[in-house]
């Protein structure tokens, strides 16, 4: 039956006709296409393989990022702190330089008030011993007027004398 | 993956066997066409529709005059004319005689029973490399795969793939060739890019004439896939792609495998009896599905005109059920075409990948 055997002249035009596309089609056809589309694969996979490394490198980034800002608000706080600290210590240190100064100035003042009190109190008693004389001699210019009172003066003071005298 | 192709593969493998029993049926319903070439000019089509029912359709001569082959294309009827495409037939036979063959008589060849060119005298087939039908299509259609892939790849040449999408041709390409690609990439190993072309050939070429034969109007309707010539090349295409590729593994496999001694003198047969019958199933797989839904197809069409001749009624209600199914079975053709190819395909690309095997 012609339905199962092949007819030789069908086989010849096929091994010719299928072996010249097939040559003409491996030579110029499917390797520039495969080759092309295997390129593309390639390039491809190396961009998503890139891709995933800047992802992991941007991810590394942005954690070092985050350190950095965590780092630099501490700094903040710290400076920050200092300068309070630093602050209160000059308020501290100026009040008690202030008192020193002003308790080395009371008590300054205190001796100078003492030394003028002193010189004072001196010229008063200077004064007063001056007064005394003058009033004294004056007392005595005016009891010794005449030659009487004179003697009887004189007399006083040389028997107060003996008496000084003899009780010694 | 390898394990899936080959279940797939021996799932399909069943399938010739139910579409076997189909044709086979067909053919004995139909009967042997009797002396075919000399009513070939006739219409059994036109007489029964015309006479309903003063003489009976040869559905198994319609059906043959389609899926087999001729020295014309035998495109349509016009008012009683037969429109053909005249073929060349070339014989070679004490010197090669050129004819056409309604000049068959005149140069000393008559047709058998099969419609094949005889010598007159001695009643002997010549060695005929006739342009028959079949020719013509297998010419017509690889100039297509021809230039269709030369386009596709002239594409690629113009433009950079790494920075554009393909586009027209080369969309509708790319998938198809990346498929075998990959499928060669899977099976074969390291070495896959020298087998790769012939995968994509084999792959496209089969798809695309599948499709061409399902196409009922000129530049298909040719039964290319579904002739066992054809069929019986491509096999063997692959029988010498795997066979002269094979390794020293592979060979050892065959003459030399490692099994305990007794089975040592039957093991080469077996091998050698399997890795001749892998070819021979792949050509009648292929012929047979092929085959198969061309006869389902065309013997749908010839419910209509058998049922005409049992009136209006019957007729037309069975005119919609033969066109329903009609389209269904055109649409399974569809799926089947394309799955023929891929296992043609992914079978060959399995062969060659078992003939690269290494030493583990």
């Amino acid at each position: 039956m012609s339905l199962v055997t092949p007819e030789f002249g069908l086989l010849f035009w096929m091994v010719v006709i299928f072996g010249i596309v097939f040559f003409l089609l491996a030579k110029f056809g499917f390797p520039i296409i495969t080759d092309m589309v295997d390129e593309r694969s390639a390039k491809i996979a190396k961009s998503l393989k890139d891709a995933d490394e800047i992802e992991a490198r941007m991810a590394a980034w942005k954690e070092e990022q985050a350190k950095m800002v965590e780092d630099t608000r501490r700094q903040q706080a710290a400076i920050l702190k200092n300068a309070t600290e630093t602050k209160a210590q000059i308020v501290a240190d100026a009040k008690a330089q202030a008192k020193a100064e002003a308790d080395k100035i009371l008590a300054e003042a205190k001796t100078q008030i003492a030394a003028e009190k002193e010189s004072a109190l001196r010229d008063v008693r200077k004064e007063i011993a001056l007064l005394g004389v003058q009033v004294a001699e004056k007392i005595l210019r005016n009891e010794l007027s005449d030659e009487g009172s004179q003697r009887a003066f004189i007399d006083k003071l040389v028997d107060e004398a003996n008496e000084a005298k003899l009780r010694s | 993956m390898i394990l899936l192709n080959l279940i797939l593969a021996f799932l399909l493998l069943q399938a010739p066997v139910s579409s076997l029993e189909s044709e086979g049926q067909a053919a004995l319903q139909g009967g042997r066409p009797e002396a075919a070439g000399d009513n070939r000019g006739q219409s059994p089509l036109k007489e029964g529709g015309a006479e309903a029912g003063a003489s009976d359709i040869d559905v198994g001569e319609i059906i043959f005059e389609h899926i087999g082959d001729e020295y014309e294309w035998h495109i349509t009827e016009w008012k009683g004319k037969a429109i053909a495409i005249p073929l060349p037939c070339i014989v070679i036979d004490n010197g090669v005689h050129v004819f056409t063959v309604h000049h068959a008589q005149e140069n000393g060849y008559t047709l058998n029973e099969d419609g094949k060119l005889v010598n007159a005298s001695t009643g002997k087939r010549p060695i005929d490399l006739s342009i028959t039908k079949n020719v013509l299509a297998l010419m017509m259609s690889s100039l297509l795969l021809l230039v269709i892939v030369l386009c596709t790849a002239r594409w690629y040449k113009k433009h950079d793939a790494l920075k554009e999408a393909p586009t027209g041709l080369a969309a509708l390409m790319e998938p198809l060739i990346l498929m075998v690609h990959e499928m060669a990439k899977e099976n074969i190993g390291p070495d896959y890019r020298k087998f790769s072309p012939y995968l994509c050939m084999a792959f496209l070429w089969i798809l695309l004439n599948n499709f061409m034969g399902i196409m009922p109007f000129f530049p298909g309707g040719a039964n290319l896939t579904g002739n066992i010539a054809i069929t019986l090349v491509l096999a063997l295409f692959t029988f010498f792609m795997v066979n002269l590729n094979g390794t020293k593994h592979y060979y050892k496999e065959i003459f030399n495998p490692d099994v305990p001694v007794f089975l040592k003198p039957v093991m080469p047969l077996i091998e050698v009896f399997s890795a001749f019958m892998k070819p021979v199933s792949l050509t009648i797989r292929l012929f047979a599905n092929m085959l198969a839904g061309h006869i389902m197809i065309l013997s749908m069409v010839c419910i209509i005109f058998i049922m005409a001749k049992y009136g209006p009624l019957l007729g037309s209600s069975m005119t919609v059920v033969s066109v329903l199914f009609g389209v269904f079975l055109d649409a399974l053709e569809c799926l089947v075409s394309f799955i023929q190819a891929y296992v043609f395909t992914t079978l060959s690309c399995i062969y060659i990948g078992l003939a690269r095997a290494h030493e583990e």
